[in-house]
């Protein structure tokens, strides 16, 4: 068991990058899966440091919904800021920068709301407070800054905490 | 392809017209807007609704064969855009932060936590 640990470290990872592979090279000849295994095998080892430990997701229906309402957003921001580039000269968006208190700790549930705030167009995550208080974010559009930090919190952070906390 | 065109033909045309608008408005935004700050904002329509209207056309349109692996492309874009992105913004901040510009916030910190108290790495 421990000599397995060694060999690979992280097995779903491993999984992950195989499949990947074969997928993107559409071919399960024996080539292109010796590809795949040279990096399942190779590419965890290489990245020990950078790997988060412990991670567990939880609430699938609560991951399930954080999709949907990603999803949902991506779209409308998509729109907000496309219309706000195009009609910007008659009403000008109202940019700033925004700090969001942050009651999520975890890792890999900040990790998750980085890709989500970069996902979704209109915010970009631009520091992080160093005990993970706090972040900064820059925001396209800001109208009441407590009434976006609300939706912020409500709408992100807390089914990333039901999740991965 | 002689035939009369099907749905799927005319879904992806549209879907194809609407990335084109997307990322001509993003780039249009890249061009026009004042700041780098601002400036940030307008790529995200390429990278996400851009990205997916072309692989969902692309789904459409495969004749033959597998098309789920083709959504690869948005998620993994989903994944890997927001480290250059994130990137670009933080060296953006602390140079503003170098040159002391007027509008640059400052760092964001606890408030009751001064420096020397903080856990020096955080793992």
């Amino acid at each position: 068991m421990n000599v397995l640990r060694k060999i690979v470290p992280a097995p779903l990872m491993s999984l992950t990058l195989l499949l990947l592979w074969v997928a993107l090279a559409r071919s399960t000849s024996p080539g292109q899966i010796l590809i795949g295994l040279v990096l399942a095998f190779g590419v965890p080892p290489l990245t020990t440091g950078l790997r988060l430990k412990n991670v567990r997701l939880r609430a699938p229906l609560v991951l399930m919904r954080f999709v949907l309402t990603v999803a949902v957003d991506v779209v409308t921001s998509n729109a907000e800021i496309a219309w706000g580039i195009v009609a910007g000269r008659w009403r000008q968006p109202r940019p700033a920068f925004v700090t969001v208190p942050l009651e999520l700790r975890d890792p890999a549930g900040l990790a998750a709301l980085a890709v989500v705030t970069t996902i979704v167009p209109g915010t970009v995550w631009t520091e992080l407070a160093l005990d993970r208080s706090a972040l900064l974010l820059h925001v396209w559009d800001v109208g009441d800054e407590s009434a976006f930090v609300a939706r912020f919190k409500h709408r992100y952070e807390r089914p990333l905490r039901e999740i991965f906390e | 392809m002689n035939e009369m065109p099907g749905w799927e033909q005319i879904a992806a045309a549209g879907l194809l017209i609407a990335s084109g608008i997307l990322v001509v408005i993003s780039s249009i935004g890249v061009l026009r807007l004042p700041d780098f700050f601002r400036r940030m904002h307008p790529p995200a329509l390429a990278y996400t609704l851009g990205s997916w209207t072309v692989t969902l056309a692309a789904m459409l349109t495969t004749e033959t064969g597998p098309v789920a692996h083709l959504l690869l492309i948005p998620l993994l874009l989903a994944i890997t855009v927001p480290v250059t992105t994130v990137l670009l913004a933080r060296v953006a901040l602390f140079r503003r932060r170098a040159a002391r510009s007027g509008d640059t916030p400052p760092p964001v910190t606890a408030p009751a936590v001064t420096l020397n108290e903080q856990p020096m790495a955080e793992r």
